[in-house]
């Protein structure tokens, strides 16, 4: 359904999207993960024939974005990372303006909306205007105006930024429920996001795709090795440095325990984050340590690996993928 | 089609926000007051040209009619960068330029859109002060051809400035400096025809040829000369290309 060949965005001074190549299937949702500035939105703007990209080709639904961006653009809903909302009209009035300008005819426009209003759920402030409407249900309008005009394909900026959390599961629930007629990219700088919504990932930095995979593949492949957090509390109600240098020895002799961070200690408590290695299920370990040396256990948790955490771990055990890199810093240079 | 969807739509902005009525009833009062000190000059004038013996009415188009149509030009220069300041610089700033761009329009279907509801206010506008001139319908006799060619004029003086705001707004993310700067040019296009009066080599020419006066004299002098005409229609055009480059300019560096 989308086909992306080399895809490029060079601006004055900087690189923002560097030779990306990938393909996306019919009815799949696929997320796009990456830190800001990393090239997410530079991409779906050429994507939806906002702007052209400098080199390489994209093509979606068959159609190429430089030759027949009409094509593309008919066949693509967009929802930007604001939703494009006027603030001063009502929601009825606006999605029957973007059913207009999207090309749906005067025929089915009334029920497409209706019927659009019914699947984001917004259809109870029809008559409201939008300016006035909580962020969670503009970002609801925001969605039925890029699907009013039933687009065979879906382009979501990150569409859970500034929801509140019980907002976020809403909004997750309702591209789910979009995936079966639409292909859906949907771009986000939360790992969770991905895991909860997508069957594939592309993760990008620095405008380069540093892997795609399936959800299933990445979620075992990080989540082998894992980083616990502990803390530990004294026998005493003091906690001297002697004490938790003592607690970091007996953290660090657990086997499977790859490196052990002491991070701040206060009152009678101490906290440490372990890492472990691939594989290694440390937590019942760690636990049975600490209480056999009479200490209490206070916490222990596993921690999700941070963006950046997952660019090294992808970065390292892929090296074929990063291996362009220097060449194009030199080009930059 | 979709020009007049596009259109539609910013003219339901337009009187949806107070700018549309401001504008015009600020408009209303200022021509309102002209007309009555035109009235009154006219009346003065008359009473001591019979006094005097003249057998000979005075005109009412020669005192009146071109006298409130070329003051009510000067407040059109006023009153467009007000209505043209957002057409552009809102969406731009606001991101809805992102969903107008990724519908399958043409650029020119999204700027003759906005141009024609701007032209659309403009003439609401103008139209209020036709209320002042049917008083002198009632009350004298005055000559409607040259009064039509007045306001051709100054609709046609309006929409090339306005393609000229239009332009402007498409340039900048800030309402206010697409105001400010309309205005400036505007002002400008105005006074160029004063270089006429120093001189008349080439250059001085050309540069009074551009400004928007030296094209009005004709039409509030109830002429309705072609050359001129030609000058502002081709000011229109050259203003929405203009806004055509400015779109495409958008879409090179967002």
């Amino acid at each position: 359904m989308i086909k992306v060949q080399g895809l490029t965005k060079r601006y004055a001074r900087n690189v923002a999207v560097d030779h990306l190549s990938f393909e996306v299937e019919k009815g799949q949702i696929v997320g796009f993960l990456g830190p800001n500035g990393a090239g997410k939105t530079t991409t779906m703007r050429m994507l939806t024939c906002f702007m052209p990209p400098t080199e390489g080709t994209a093509e979606v639904a068959g159609f190429d974005v430089r030759e027949n961006p009409m094509e593309v653009k008919r066949r693509i809903g967009y929802l930007p990372e604001t939703p494009p909302v006027y603030p001063e009209m009502e929601v009825i009035e606006y999605l029957n303006f973007v059913g207009k300008i999207k090309g749906v005819s005067s025929a089915n426009l009334k029920s497409r909306i209706d019927e659009v209003m019914q699947k984001t759920a917004i259809a109870d402030v029809r008559n409201k205007e939008i300016g006035k409407l909580s962020k969670g249900y503009r970002q609801r309008v925001g969605l039925a105006q890029a699907i009013v005009h039933n687009p065979d394909v879906l382009i979501l900026d990150e569409p859970t930024s500034g929801l509140d959390p019980h907002q976020i599961i809403e909004t997750r629930d309702l591209i789910k429920g979009l995936a079966g007629d639409h292909t859906i990219i949907l771009s986000t700088h939360i790992l969770p996001e991905v895991e909860a919504t997508c069957q594939r990932v592309m993760i990008i930095n620095k405008g380069k795709l540093v892997a795609t995979d399936t959800m299933e593949n990445l979620s075992s492949r990080l989540h082998g090795a894992e980083t616990v957090a502990v803390e530990v509390l004294s026998r005493d109600g003091t906690s001297s440095p002697e004490w938790v240098r003592s607690v970091h020895e007996k953290l660090e002799k657990v086997a499977g325990v790859s490196r052990v961070i002491a991070k701040d200690s206060r009152d009678s408590r101490a906290r440490f984050t372990v890492e472990s290695l691939k594989d290694s299920h440390v937590r019942p370990e760690l636990a049975r340590v600490v209480i056999e040396s009479g200490w209490q256990l206070n916490e222990l948790h596993g921690m999700g690996l941070s963006l950046e955490e997952i660019f090294l771990e992808l970065t390292a055990s892929k090296a074929d993928l990063s291996e362009p890199a220097p060449q194009a810093t030199a080009e930059e240079a | 089609m979709n020009t007049i969807t596009i259109a539609r739509k910013e003219l339901s902005s337009y009187f949806r926000s107070p700018i549309a009525y401001g504008v015009m009833c600020f408009f209303a009062l200022i021509t309102g007051f002209f007309f009555f000190s035109a009235v009154q000059f006219f009346l003065r004038q008359s009473l001591q040209a019979t006094m005097m013996g003249q057998s000979v009415p005075l005109s009412v188009n020669e005192w009146v009619v071109r006298n409130v149509l070329s003051n009510m030009s000067v407040v059109g220069l006023f009153i467009i960068p007000m209505i043209t300041m957002r057409l552009f610089a809102e969406e731009k700033r606001t991101g809805t330029i992102e969903l107008l761009v990724t519908s399958p329009l043409r650029d020119s279907e999204i700027i003759l859109g906005k141009w024609l509801a701007a032209f659309i206010l403009y003439l609401a506008i103008l139209g209020t002060s036709v209320l002042n001139m049917l008083v002198l319908f009632a009350y004298g006799n005055p000559d409607w051809r040259p009064m039509a060619v007045g306001y051709l004029g100054l609709i046609l003086q309006g929409g090339c400035l306005l393609a000229i705001g239009t332009f402007i707004s498409a340039t900048t993310r800030n309402q206010i400096v697409a105001g400010v700067a309309t205005f400036g040019v505007c002002l400008l296009l105005w006074v160029l025809d004063w270089v006429s009066q120093f001189d008349s080599t080439p250059l001085f020419t050309v540069i009074s040829y551009l400004s928007v006066t030296s094209h009005f004299e004709s039409f509030m002098r109830g002429v309705l000369d072609t050359k001129d005409a030609v000058y502002y229609l081709s000011m229109i055009v050259f203003g929405l290309f203009m806004t055509s480059r400015a779109m495409e300019s958008i879409r090179w560096r967002a």
